[in-house]
Parts: C-alpha cells; sequence; structure tokens
C-alpha cells in the first residue's frame, strides 16, 4: 500500500510544486525522501518483531460491559434521579414548549397566512423573483398534500435553527475573543463536524427519549459548528484598522465589540446562520428515525411499503424549503447594509399587515387547513417510472449488461480485493501507511491524529468491519471523483451545462437520502455496490460544485497567456487549468471523503454491512454497546480521512511564500 | 485573566439553568408524561400510536387510526419507530400504544413488571411465525430443498457476489429477532447470512429475484403481504421445543409461532377513555390484516384509504371493539 500510494501522490506534488520558491520545494522533496526512508524502515522492522495479522486482541478493550451498564442506569433512573428532574427534564420540556408554540402559531396563520408570510419576507430580503419562488414551493407543498407535516417540519426547523445560532453563536463568540478558547474549541468543532449524524441520536434518544426533544438536540448538535466557526472566522477577521480607530476613540471592550467587531462581521454572521439551516434540513430525515414526525416520518413511513413515489412527495418539500431558505438567507447575506432603512421598514410594516389580513380573512372564511380537493397525487406516475426502470435496466440490457450485473462485477472485480487487500495487510502496516500519507500532505500533527484515530479503532475492537467500511468509502470517493471532477471541468467550460446542471445538483444535494434507498437497491440488489451508489449520489454535487468553482477561477491572464503561445484547449486545461485548481481539487477531495462517509449509515440500510450495520442495529435495537462503538469508529475513519486529505498547514505556507 | 473568565462562564452556565427552570416552571419535571408537541393541536383529544416498520403493523394502525377519528371523535398522531426504542417511548408517554408486539422479555420484565409503566393490552388475533424462504417455483422444482438437512447442496444456487463462495442467506431489518448466524454455524451450512439493512431492501430485492426467476434463501415472516406476490415456501428448520433458543449461541432449531400482543403506556390504560377501552378490544385475524397490507403495500392506496375500504366491508367485525 504505501510503495504504490507514494510516488502517486510524489507526482501530483510535483506539478504544482512548480508555482512555490526553490527553497520550499527543496524542503518538500527532501522531505518525501525522510518519509519514504521511514515507512520503509517500519515496513522491515515490523514485519521482523510484530508480524501479521489484524488488530491484536491483547490491544483491543471490551466496552460492551460499562456501556450496558451505562445505558442501564439511564432507563432505570431516568424517572427519578435529581440530574434528571431538575436539568434534563426542563431541557425537554423546554424545547416541547417552544415547538408546540411554533406550530400553533403556523397552524393559526393558516395555509394562506404562512404562504403570503413567506412570500412577502422573501420580497422583503431578495426581490420579486424569490418571492413568488417561495410562494410556488410552499403551494406545492400543500398540492402535495403535505401541508401539516411540512408545518411540523417548519416548526421543528425554526426551533432547532434558533437554537443552533444561539449556541454556534455564543462558541463563536467566545473563540474569536479568546486566542485560547479559539484553539481549544477548533478540534471540537472539527469532530462535530465529522461526527455521522447517527452516531450520537443513541445516546440522545437514551437520555431523551424517541420524539421531538431528542430529535432538536441531535439537530443542534449537527447544525450549531458552522455557525460558531463562522463566527470566530467573522470576529477575528474584522478589519484591524477600525477597531483600531474605535480603540482610540476610548471605546471599552464591550462597545468595540458591538459597535465594530460584530457589525463588521455581518455578513460571517448570516452566512453562518445560511449554514446552519442547511444542515438542520439535512437532519430533518435522520430525526426521523428518533421520531421526529413531520416529512421525514412521512419518507420514512412511505418506504415501509416500498413506495418510492409517495416518499418523494414527502421528500420534495424538503427540497423546497431547503432552496427558498438558501436563497432567501443568502440574498439577505448580500443586500445587508444596502437597504435604507426609512424605506425598509415601511416595506415591512407592510408586509406584515398583508399576512395578517391574508391570516384573518383565511380564518373568517374557515379555510385554515389545506382544501383536501387541492392535492395532486405524484406518487403513481413516479412508481410506474420506477417499476419501469427497473423492469428495464437490471438485467438483459443487450451489450452493456444490466446494472445488476454492473454491481455484481464492481463488488467482484473492485469491492472484494479491496477489502481483502486491507484486511489482510498487518494492522501495524496500515497505521504506517497512514501516518506516512497524513505526513506528505499534511504535518506531524495532523500525521499523530490520523494514526491515533485508526489506532483507536482497534482498541475499540472493530478493526475488520471499519476496514471493509473504508474499502468502501475508498471505492465510492474513486467513483464520486471520477464523475464529479469529470462533470466539473466540464461544467465550468460551458456556461449552458453549468447552468442545467445546478438545479439537478440542488435536488441531489438536498433530498434526502432515505429516498434513493429503494431505487438504488432496485438497480443495483441488496449489498455494498448499491451503498457505493446511493455514497456516489449523495457526495457527488459538492464535488461537482467546488471542482467547476476551482477551475473556473483559475487567473484569466494565465490561460490568455497560454493560448497566445498556441496552446489547444486541451493542453490549457491539462497544463494550465487543473494545476493552478489544485487547492480546489484537493478542497473536492477531501470534501468527498466526508460526504460519501455520512452515508455510510444509509449503507447500513441497503445491505453495506460492516460499521454502517452496527450503528442501525445499535439503534434499532437499543444496544448502546453495538451501537456507540460502531459510532465511534466511523468519527475515527472520517478524523482520519479528513486528516489524510486536509493540507491546510501546507497550503497556508505556500500561500505565504508566493 | 483565564480564571475570571472561567468563572464567568461557569457563572452563565449556572444562570442559564437557572433560567430553564423558571421558565419552565420550578420543580421537578416529569420524564414519564413526556407528550408529542403536535397532539392535542386543535383542542381535540389525540392518542399517539407507534408503527414499525412492517406494513402489517401499518395497517393495524391505519385501521385503529380510521376508527379512532371517524367513529370515536379523536385526533390520531402516528410514530414510527423501531421495536426496542418503541418500549422505551410507551414508558415515557410518548407514544401511548403498540399494537403488534413479536415477544420483548427484557423490556416486558423491565417496564410491565419492575417499573409498571407498560400495561399489556391484549392479544392481537394474529400469530407471527418466523423462519426460512425460498419461492416456491424454486421449491417445484427441486422438493427436498425444503429440508435443512439439504441446503447444502443448493449452496450454489444461491451464490450472490455478496456471499462470497457460500449460499447466501438473506436477513432484514436490523431491529427484527434473528439467530440466522447462530443457525448457520450450528447447523453446519455453508452459508454466509447478508443482511439487507432494512425490509424496504429486503423486499425489493425479493421483488427483483422473483421477477428473473432466480432461486434465493431469505429470512422471512409471517403474516406478510408480499406471500400474495412471491408465493414462497418454508424451509424446515430442526423443530422448534420450548427454551431451545434460550441461549443465542448455542440455538440449533426453527422459530416459535408467537401470538402477537399489543401493550398499553400505563396511564393512558387506566385513563384513556374510550380510547384505551377500544384499543384493549381491537382484535381481528390474520386474513383481515393482508387484506389492508395488500391495499398499502400493492395497491399503493394511503393507509387511511385502505382503512376505509376495510372499516366499510367489515362492520361486523369491528362494531363490536366499539366501547358500548
Amino acid at each position: 500500500m504505501t510503495a504504490t500510494a507514494t510516488p502517486a501522490t510524489a507526482r501530483g506534488s510535483v506539478t504544482a510544486g512548480d508555482a512555490r520558491p526553490s527553497a520550499l520545494r527543496a524542503l518538500a522533496r527532501h522531505r518525501r525522501h525522510l518519509i519514504g526512508a521511514g515507512a520503509a524502515l517500519g515496513l522491515v522492522l515490523g514485519s521482523v518483531l510484530l508480524g501479521g495479522g489484524s488488530w491484536p486482541a491483547a490491544l483491543a478493550v471490551d466496552l460492551s460491559g460499562p456501556l450496558e451498564r451505562a445505558s442501564d442506569w439511564i432507563v432505570d433512573n431516568r424517572d427519578g434521579h435529581p440530574l434528571f428532574l431538575y436539568f434534563l427534564g426542563h431541557v425537554s420540556n423546554l424545547v416541547v414548549v417552544s415547538v408546540r408554540a411554533v406550530y400553533l402559531l403556523l397552524l393559526a396563520l393558516g395555509w394562506a397566512g404562512v404562504t403570503a408570510a413567506a412570500g412577502l419576507v422573501a420580497w422583503r430580503v431578495a426581490g420579486v423573483r424569490l418571492a413568488l419562488t417561495s410562494l410556488a414551493a410552499f403551494a406545492v407543498c400543500g398540492l402535495l398534500g403535505m401541508w401539516v407535516p411540512t408545518m411540523q417540519t417548519l416548526a421543528l426547523m425554526v426551533v432547532a435553527v434558533f437554537a443552533s445560532v444561539l449556541l454556534g453563536g455564543f462558541l463563536g463568540l467566545v473563540a474569536g475573543l479568546s486566542d485560547r478558547m479559539h484553539r481549544v474549541l477548533r478540534p471540537v468543532l472539527d469532530t462535530m463536524q465529522v461526527l455521522p449524524a447517527f452516531a450520537y441520536l443513541l445516546p440522545v434518544v437514551l437520555v431523551f427519549g424517541i420524539g421531538v426533544p431528542a430529535a432538536v438536540l441531535a439537530t443542534v448538535v449537527y447544525a450549531a459548528p458552522p455557525m460558531a466557526r463562522l463566527t470566530a472566522l467573522g470576529l477575528r477577521g474584522a478589519d484591524a484598522g477600525v477597531v483600531e480607530a474605535a480603540t482610540s476613540l476610548g471605546a471599552t471592550g464591550r462597545q468595540r465589540l458591538l459597535t465594530a467587531r460584530l457589525p463588521l462581521a455581518r455578513k460571517e454572521l448570516l452566512l453562518g446562520v445560511n449554514q446552519s439551516i442547511m444542515m438542520a434540513l439535512g437532519m430533518a430525515v435522520i430525526a426521523s428515525v428518533i421520531g421526529a414526525g413531520g416529512l421525514g416520518d412521512r419518507v420514512y413511513q412511505a418506504l415501509a411499503s416500498v413506495d418510492v413515489g409517495a416518499a418523494l412527495a414527502a421528500g420534495v418539500p424538503i427540497v423546497l424549503l431547503a432552496v427558498v431558505l438558501d436563497r432567501v438567507t443568502a440574498a439577505a447575506g448580500e443586500r445587508i447594509g444596502a437597504a435604507e432603512a426609512g424605506r425598509s421598514r415601511l416595506g415591512w410594516a407592510v408586509a406584515a399587515a398583508v399576512t395578517a389580513a391574508v391570516a384573518v380573512g383565511g380564518r373568517l372564511a374557515d379555510r385554515l387547513s389545506w382544501p383536501d380537493g387541492w392535492t395532486v397525487d405524484i406518487a403513481e406516475p413516479v412508481n410506474r417510472a420506477v417499476d419501469w426502470m427497473t423492469a428495464h435496466l437490471y438485467s438483459g440490457v443487450p451489450v452493456i449488461g444490466g446494472t445488476a450485473d454492473w454491481a455484481g462485477h464492481f463488488t467482484t472485480w473492485v469491492l472484494n480485493p479491496l477489502r481483502h487487500g486491507l484486511q489482510w495487510l498487518p494492522w501495524w502496516a496500515v497505521l504506517l501507511a497512514v501516518g506516512a500519507l497524513a505526513l506528505l500532505i499534511g504535518t506531524w500533527r495532523t500525521a499523530a491524529t490520523a494514526v491515533l484515530a485508526m489506532a483507536a479503532i482497534g482498541v475499540l475492537g472493530v478493526w475488520d468491519p471499519a476496514l471493509d467500511t473504508l474499502s468502501q468509502v475508498l471505492a465510492a470517493v474513486a467513483v464520486t471523483l471520477l464523475l464529479g471532477v469529470g462533470l466539473g471541468v466540464a461544467a465550468a467550460r460551458s456556461s449552458r451545462l453549468g447552468r442545467a446542471l445546478r438545479p439537478v445538483l440542488d435536488v441531489f444535494q438536498t433530498m434526502p437520502q432515505f429516498v434513493y434507498l429503494i431505487p438504488v437497491v432496485a438497480l443495483f440488489g441488496v449489498g455494498r455496490a448499491p451503498a457505493v451508489a446511493a455514497a456516489v449520489v449523495y457526495a457527488l454535487p459538492a464535488v461537482v460544485r467546488i471542482t467547476a468553482q476551482g477551475v473556473r477561477a483559475v487567473n484569466p491572464a494565465a490561460l490568455e497567456s497560454s493560448r497566445s503561445l498556441g496552446a489547444t484547449g486541451r493542453q490549457q486545461l491539462l497544463q494550465v487549468q487543473l494545476p493552478l485548481a489544485r487547492p480546489a481539487l484537493l478542497l473536492a477531495v477531501n470534501q468527498g471523503v466526508v460526504l460519501v462517509l455520512a452515508v455510510v449509515v444509509i449503507g447500513g440500510l441497503v445491505g453495506g454491512g460492516a460499521l454502517g450495520y452496527d450503528a442501525v442495529f445499535g439503534l434499532a435495537q437499543g444496544d448502546l454497546a453495538t451501537g456507540l462503538v460502531a459510532g465511534a469508529a466511523i468519527v475515527c475513519l472520517g478524523l482520519m480521512l479528513d486528516r489524510v486529505t486536509q493540507p491546510t498547514h501546507r497550503r497556508d505556507l505556500a500561500g505565504k511564500g508566493a | 485573566m483565564a480564571r475570571t473568565r472561567l468563572a464567568a462562564l461557569a457563572a452563565t452556565a449556572t444562570a442559564a439553568t437557572v433560567a430553564l427552570t423558571a421558565l419552565t416552571g420550578c420543580g421537578a419535571a416529569d420524564m414519564t408524561r413526556q407528550a408529542s408537541p403536535y397532539a392535542d393541536a386543535k383542542g381535540s383529544r389525540t392518542v399517539t400510536l407507534s408503527v414499525q416498520s412492517w406494513v402489517g403493523a401499518q395497517a393495524n394502525v391505519a385501521v385503529a387510526q380510521y376508527l379512532l377519528e371517524h367513529e370515536l371523535g379523536y385526533r390520531v398522531d402516528t410514530v414510527q419507530i423501531d421495536e426496542v426504542p418503541a418500549w422505551d417511548a410507551l414508558s415515557q408517554g410518548r407514544v401511548d400504544a403498540i399494537l403488534e408486539d413479536w415477544g420483548h422479555p427484557d423490556q416486558e420484565k423491565r417496564y410491565v413488571e419492575d417499573k409498571a409503566t407498560i400495561k399489556p393490552g391484549g392479544e392481537l388475533g394474529v400469530t407471527g411465525h418466523i423462519g426460512w424462504f425460498v419461492p416456491t417455483y424454486f421449491a417445484e422444482q427441486h422438493p427436498d430443498v425444503t429440508d435443512w438437512k439439504n441446503l447444502n447442496k443448493y449452496a450454489n444456487d444461491f451464490r450472490t457476489a455478496e456471499s462470497g463462495g457460500k449460499g447466501q442467506l438473506m436477513d432484514g431489518s436490523p431491529s427484527y429477532v434473528t439467530n440466522d448466524k447462530a443457525l448457520v454455524k450450528n447447523l453446519g451450512l455453508d452459508y454466509q447470512v447478508v443482511f439487507a439493512g432494512s425490509e424496504a431492501a429486503q423486499i425489493t430485492q425479493i421483488k427483483q429475484f422473483a421477477k428473473e426467476k432466480k432461486p434465493f434463501l431469505t429470512y422471512w415472516y409471517k403474516p406478510q403481504w408480499l406471500f400474495e406476490k412471491v408465493p414462497m415456501t418454508e424451509v424446515k428448520l430442526p423443530e422448534h421445543q420450548e427454551g431451545c433458543d434460550a441461549d443465542t449461541e448455542k440455538v440449533a432449531c426453527a422459530y416459535p409461532h408467537t401470538p402477537l400482543r399489543k401493550f398499553l403506556n400505563a396511564r393512558f390504560a387506566d385513563g384513556g377513555g374510550d380510547a384505551a377501552a377500544f384499543l384493549k378490544k381491537f382484535r381481528w385475524t390474520t386474513e383481515m390484516q393482508n387484506d389492508v397490507s395488500l391495499m398499502i403495500a400493492e395497491e399503493k392506496l394511503a393507509p387511511q384509504e385502505a382503512a376505509a375500504r376495510w372499516v366499510k366491508e367489515n362492520e361486523a367485525t369491528w362494531r363490536t371493539w366499539l366501547p358500548s
């Protein structure tokens, strides 16, 4: 593994190294040799001293006893222990009361009131076009017969996003003002972000029980980190000159914060809110597994009767909510400071008045709930389309073979050898390879984190299933990059394709992953191949977007000069655009890895086995020992892969040098 | 400097806790009274039912929901939860009833006997049975496949890319009761258990196999609507005897026949009025359940439409469930 990986990575760095100053380049080359020599020495020593095989049992710790006792303790004391009676119980009640308040308000506004309010807010914040989009989006939610579940999800989202923004903003404030807290918080936020949501559903459920409080809290854990990060970023990035000026005018620390630093960070704060909303919506369906109700529950229930059409009917409102909220908050971020105060206040007053009028009108007309007759059934045609697809593509397609054959070949020729190879490698060789890779691309510290994370998996006693999962992740990332970079480059070179792709990518990115569950099985059968397919679909949009943006952002002067030297389009792409877009491509790899890993659990639901299945099993059986250990192992895998593919430090270095 | 900041943080945390307590009313919060925020939304009485992921459970809930809403004037919320967490939710009052339980002795001991937060609600009238099944078209061609002793002979027919060199025994959702891994080992079978991971995935795969008339071996259970679409024949395992599955490592016998039972939240069972009385009396047959299940899963009727249709045709049955 080390022997094949090293030269490949080395070649990659040489092309980009050209832009760097010679001293750095020399250092980098030297360093690679050092790492190569170290790895070779380690291989020889390891094979002599340690022997082969998977993780030794003597180095593993069995946590199932203590974890089972912990879970029993919680269940037995939940109704009587002061911790629950005086703290957690109140947290739970507060969440229920807040969600209920928002839900009742939405119901009281009625469908007309809510739709009008959405359209007017979008109009005030983002203009007429988005207002029309919002109106249409909410109308479609009603038309699909999903009004009440949409309102339930919206109520839950409002509370969860509000809490995330408060918590994330507070953490970001602390990290933005204090260097020490920034250092302490960074790894915490890192971990929160690579954590697959399923990993912490189980402990949250154990403490709060199934239902809305657990769902809201799990969502907050997931959605708060981007807010915290962006708040800290905004505060730290505030123009030093302005802050200096405020200080010289005698402003106190608090005044500086309120009058200079926070207003200067407005853009980042709003982007943070936007990101929190998107993350929270991503959790809407996963949270349904623990009884959150709403749209996610509809998707999940539809799947029980293998009804893709009904699942889609509940998934579409989630996509629409995401698109509307994303565009409106993004527009708010762009417009910030541009609006004139006087006129805007008048506009808001008009908006509020119209909303109230519509809501009262709806109430007087006794039309609060969406009329039963006004619904469109999309389930049936969708199901017919899915049936047709699976009937005609599954097998027996002339020449290219059916999807089932592809899946079989992919499993036999790619997944099996990869899994076999990884599990066959001695454990210390895996650690060595991870360390060497991380060193090649990052720093000593990232290498140490990666190796420790991998070792933790062994200590947890899930070495073999973790390598099984790793083999699936690697295969999925490879396919994603192959497709994603190709599509991204094409989209960057043709703006028409770029425009056509955008809505498709939007849908793929926000459509609840559960909806894919049946189509991938219908096309690829049960097993690891459909798990890989689901992961590719989920991770593809981000990779396409990042690649396209990176290629498009390449300095036009460099392109122009290469064209004047007579380079063909192909030469331009290979020798100018792609090398210059290298940071973006690396980011695409990193995001691809993280996103693929986020779908591992979905893989567990379609026969992927390994850690994903264990995580699902733990949740389904209330088995903390299996579920939590699998979740922790997924987190460790995520940390390791993130570190191995994240060249943060050295990119900074190169940036400074250039 | 650092210490004052820490102290400030601690003070903030304490203040937050105090504020939280004040906001939600002083004193103890009762974790056994945790209703859904969506319940009783328009001043109506609400019953919350748990739905498990198989269609039979959906059918029970659909009919109960229809009658509760149309005959007794309740509003019904449904929540989809896996079996074990459903017990937990039942004890906390987040859910009022489980209508179809396949036997969970550990949970029963903890919640019914020890904590008394859950009460038995009587039998559903349906008997459940788990087993191994092969498609009938394959069993007709190879009649001896229906005895476990001959399974090794057919391992090659059941092989897939996922099962390596062995035959594939397909298992379903992780929430289901299964001894299959132990069974394969203890019966000396040349098979690999492949977990589909969810019932939706398993059904989709079975239908796909059946469309091509391919042989397969699967964990499956009765009553189940899929038998109407894909006829399957059970493979005989060594006969089930009382307690032969007590040790999950050593089990080498078939699954039992389980009369499915209902369970109610204890507070709801005593104070739930007409709804509780109705749910206790709710009792129907396997055929009736299958009728409704098929309408939901195959005709793709919304559960409420399927229930409405069944209710229209079976008035004599459900009249007896209503509280007099």
